[in-house]
């Protein structure tokens, strides 16, 4: 179930979304993936299940990848997050994002920009990913339109175009 | 410079730039100013009368706006086929989580209190929960027999061919249900106007399936009702019937409080409440001579249709006549039908109907080659249907087929043959048991028999001062490829770069009706209009000696420029011509039922554990003939992921039912494939052209939910030596029936309730 917000009053949150300092006043167990959608308009985080199933909803806290509809707002105080529309001055963003083009990585689009936080993700740990660590580091993201072979593909090609560039 | 050939390249998604950084809209991401958001008070019960309802205490209710079927300013259904089931429930329910009430509130948390709030008391009826009981009548609960459709399709003589038979071989196949699960929810926006009437923005696959049916529901004229497709993340016919039932509600609820209302699902009530695959059950009855050829048989096909007849005739029509699969049939009877129970709808689900049938069709040719001695590639070979037959509704396979090559070329590309006898070798210790399966299989593209002629689809093109053009369709883009391939289809029409073309967003008062985005119809029914309709441009500007036969794109530009200037908009529209050739008889369900068919053999590599009880895909090949492929790259995504989705539906997705209720409506216990569950899949096509479509392109999008269950069910059959007959295979299945102690196996059909 969704934690859903106490009757409790509004207490006010400060945390860095994509480098900018943001205050919100939200119920303490509102989840940040609301906060971030219906509060400071980004909206490319998707709910897809509300219960951390489909990773639709990625973002990185604290350069961690986590699912933004179990997380208490109050959990996300002082933090740094950022969503797919904080991505872009990231060096890995626009090589993935065309590779997801080209190699038919995005469908319906619904789950691609957690996909790509995720893969971003993965990259940053990894230089060199095998086919098995990829499909490791997007098994918290379910897509339902591609049967995942060709993200594995956008990926992996990112991941050539940076080894060799 | 104008590009060539743009059909054929995998030219960039139109969309795909926005989808790939965040900033595409879908329905949820929008906000209008006042906008309330709605929920939905749902029936807790089966099937009963409503006697009461109780607004609980504990909630202000005039902060509430409330909607029940009294407000319905038109006739209380979901316009539809049969216009059986109402948008509100009033009197009676007739499955769970049937809508009865509306609720509305400026703040989305408290809605779900006042839901919870709501109670209601009925006067319980006796429910029925699966075909037997449907079928058993002991009550009636639709219309005089608990049927909502039968078929009939007969050619030859049947009662002639079981004395000339060598072997009678029988079989009962069962599938479950399948929740289409696409990641985005079913949601919508509506505004209403006295002036402007309704407005829908909506996630959604049909916009003029949910214009009629609020014309219907609202008593309005056609311009007073608009529809505009969202972004849509995801459908696979989940968004195909249902969206009429939202935005119906959400309209109401705009309407009373005279503001825009968005409801938007959450995943338990998107999972409970709206439309599944039909469970089916098939019965095959099949003479066949000492060679293993087919002489004649009988099939049985129904399915559950839940409380609603809504879409249950069409999906059984295109279940009946795949029923037969790629064999010459000289001899057969099938008889289908689509009954009803209380549980909710089933609905429109990629493939719709034809993975059920051929499921059947496919797991009963490999019984056949065990009866009669032979192997499952040469009882296939030995009945597949060749150019100038007839199919089991006596159409002749005009275009020039080969399944004896593609078969070939599945088996060379799976190292079919090799690993066969590998596997025989290895399975004979160890708690690993391989196995390696085939399934062959067609599917028809567009409409079934005469629904083409009836869609009478009409699309157009427009161009625009700047030699620019726009393509004007209500076919909706919901990840398939449908703004990319229509453009690339006018791009090419026109001599243009593929930049140069853009297409609508789908908004009834912007765009004809070109049909619904449905039945694998856009590429080829659609595609060839959008082809037609921009040559129109063309011909225009040539006609009127603003253009000659060979121009660059600043000579267009320039021909659109004078031309506007001079005439105002230019515009060209194209409708659907039935092929003069075409011959349907729907009272004898005989002629020729789809303009095409695209062909497919794959083979699916399993590993059972005999430990966990698991059945694993190592390797899977699909091939195809689906005509020309228009985008390569789109083309092997439908592919991959509709053989994703079909793993699914064999091995994991399994709908628990209680009651007519969906008990695991969540993401953690009704289980989808993920990345870590699939093998590598294999995808290759074969090319032979066909004269309907544009560029000779036949439908993709379903064609691969058809294959993959029984290729893998008979693969797991080839590991294991057990007969399973039933989908979703689960391990609790595998458990009961495969034990490591026995080395032989026990054989018997596994049945489990469909529903
Ligand atoms: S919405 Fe957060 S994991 Fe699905
Ligand atoms: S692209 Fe549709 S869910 Fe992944």
């Amino acid at each position: 179930m969704n934690p859903s917000p106490a009757a409790s009053t509004k207490c006010e949150f400060s945390f860095t979304v994509n480098g900018e300092a943001k205050n919100v006043l939200a119920h303490p167990m509102e989840r940040l993936l609301e906060v971030l959608r219906n509060d400071l308009g980004l909206t490319g985080a998707k709910e897809g299940c509300g219960e951390g199933e489909c990773g639709s909803c990625s973002v990185l806290l604290d350069d961690m990848l986590v699912n933004s509809c179990l997380i208490p707002i109050a959990q996300a105080n002082g933090t740094s997050v950022v969503t797919i529309e904080g991505m872009s001055a990231h060096s890995l963003m626009k090589p993935l994002q065309e590779s997801f083009l080209e190699c038919g990585g995005a469908q319906c689009g619904i789950c691609t920009p957690g996909m790509i936080l995720a893969a971003a993700h993965l990259l940053d740990k990894k230089l060199d990913p095998t086919l098995a660590d990829i499909r490791e580091g997007l098994a918290g993201n379910l897509c339902r339109c591609t049967g995942y072979m060709q993200i594995f593909e956008a990926v992996a090609k990112a991941a050539r175009g940076r080894a060799a560039p | 410079m104008t590009v060539r050939h743009i059909v054929g390249a995998s030219v960039p998604r139109k969309e795909g730039w926005d989808k790939v950084t965040g900033a595409a809209r879908y329905v949820d991401d929008m906000v209008l100013p006042g906008m309330l958001h709605g929920a939905t008070v749902r029936s807790t019960i089966g099937r009963g009368k409503i006697k009461q309802i109780h607004f609980g205490p504990g909630v202000d209710w005039n902060e509430y706006v409330v909607v029940s079927a009294k407000d319905i300013p038109g006739k209380n259904c979901i316009s539809l086929i049969l216009d059986d089931q109402p948008c509100l429930a009033s009197e009676f329910v007739n499955h769970p989580e049937e809508p009865i009430l509306l609720l509305a509130h400026p703040d989305r948390p408290k809605l779900r209190k006042a839901v919870e709030a709501v109670s209601i008391e009925y006067d319980p009826l006796p429910a029925l929960h699966t075909i037997e009981e449907s079928e058993r009548q002991s009550t009636i609960i639709w219309g005089s027999d608990n049927t909502f459709k039968t078929f009939l399709v007969e050619k030859g003589d049947v009662d002639a061919v079981w004395k000339e038979a060598a072997h009678i071989v029988e079989g009962e196949y069962l599938t479950g249900a399948q929740e289409q699960l696409y990641i985005e929810n079913n949601g919508v926006i509506a505004a209403f106007g006295p002036k402007s009437g309704v407005t829908v923005w909506g996630s959604l696959q049909c916009p003029y399936y949910v214009h009629k049916a609020l014309m219907t529901l609202f008593a309005l004229p056609e311009e007073k009702v608009r529809v505009v497709q969202m972004e849509t993340g995801g459908a696979f016919g989940g968004k195909e019937e249902y969206p009429s039932m939202i935005a119906g509600h959400a309209a109401l609820l705009a309407m009373k409080s005279g503001r825009p209302v968005k409801i938007v699902y959450d995943r338990m009530e998107d999972m409970a409440a709206t439309t599944k695959r039909h469970p089916s059950r098939t019965r095959h009855r099949t003479a066949v001579d000492r060679h293993g050829r087919i002489l004649g048989g009988e099939i049985e096909f129904t399915i559950d249709g839940g409380a609603y007849a809504t879409l249950s005739s069409v999906v059984l029509s295109r279940g009946t006549i795949h029923a037969g699969g790629p064999y010459y049939w000289p001899n057969v009877r099938i008889r289908t039908k689509a009954v009803a129970t209380n549980t909710p709808p089933h609905g429109a689900f990629r493939g719709f109907g034809a993975p059920q049938s051929l499921f059947a069709m496919e797991r009963h040719m490999d019984r056949i080659a065990q009866v009669v001695g032979i192997s499952p590639v040469e009882v296939r070979r030995r009945n597949f249907l060749k150019s100038g037959q007839t199919t089991t509704t006596e159409q002749t396979i005009k275009e020039n087929i080969d399944l004896d090559r593609l078969l070939k070329r599945a088996l060379e590309l799976s190292d079919y043959a090799a690993k066969k006898k590998r596997f025989a070798e290895k399975n004979k210790a160890g708690t690993h048991r391989k196995g390696i399966g085939i399934a062959a299989f067609l599917h028809g593209a567009g409409f079934t028999g005469s629904g083409e002629r009836y869609l009478n689809s009409l699309v157009g093109a427009e161009a625009g001062a700047d030699g620019t053009v726009r393509v004007l369709v209500s076919s909706a883009e919901f990840g398939q490829g449908t703004n990319t391939v229509l453009c690339q289809i006018a791009a090419e029409a026109l001599g243009l770069p593929y930049e140069n073309v853009s297409i609508a967003q789908p908004d009834t008062t912007v765009v004809p009706n070109s049909g619904p985005t449905v039945a694998s119809r856009t590429a080829m029914i659609v595609g060839k209009l959008v082809q037609s309709a921009a040559r129109g441009i063309k011909e225009t500007l040539t006609k009127t000696g603003l253009l000659h036969d060979d121009y660059s794109p600043e000579q267009f530009c320039a021909g659109c420029k004078e031309y506007i200037a001079t005439h105002g908009a230019l515009k060209s529209y194209a409708r659907y011509q039935a092929p003069p050739d075409v011959y349907w008889d729907d009272e004898k369900y005989r002629g020729e039922a789809y303009a095409a068919f695209a062909w497919a053999v794959y083979v699916a590599e399993v590993t059972v554990d005999l430990t966990t009880y698991s059945v694993t895909v190592d390797d899977f090949v699909a091939l195809q003939e689906v005509g020309r492929v228009l985008h390569p790259v789109l083309a092997e995504g439908q592919i991959t992921g509709g053989v994703a989705q079909a793993i699914g539906f064999a091995l994991y997705e399994n709908v628990v039912w209680q009651d007519g209720r969906m008990m695991n409506n969540q993401m953690t216990n009704y289980i989808m494939p993920a990345s870590m569950d699939l093998p590598p899949i294999r995808v290759f096509f074969e090319e032979n052209g066909n004269v309907h479509g544009a560029h000779g392109a036949k439908g993709i999008g379903e064609l691969p939910m058809d294959g993959p269950a029984p290729a893998i069910v008979n693969a797991v059959e080839d590991a294991t030596g057990v007969r399973f007959c039933s989908i979703p295979l689960l391990p609790e299945d595998l458990f009961e029936t495969v034990r490591p102690e026995f080395n032989e196996q026990v054989v018997f059909p596994l049945a489990r309730g469909t529903s």
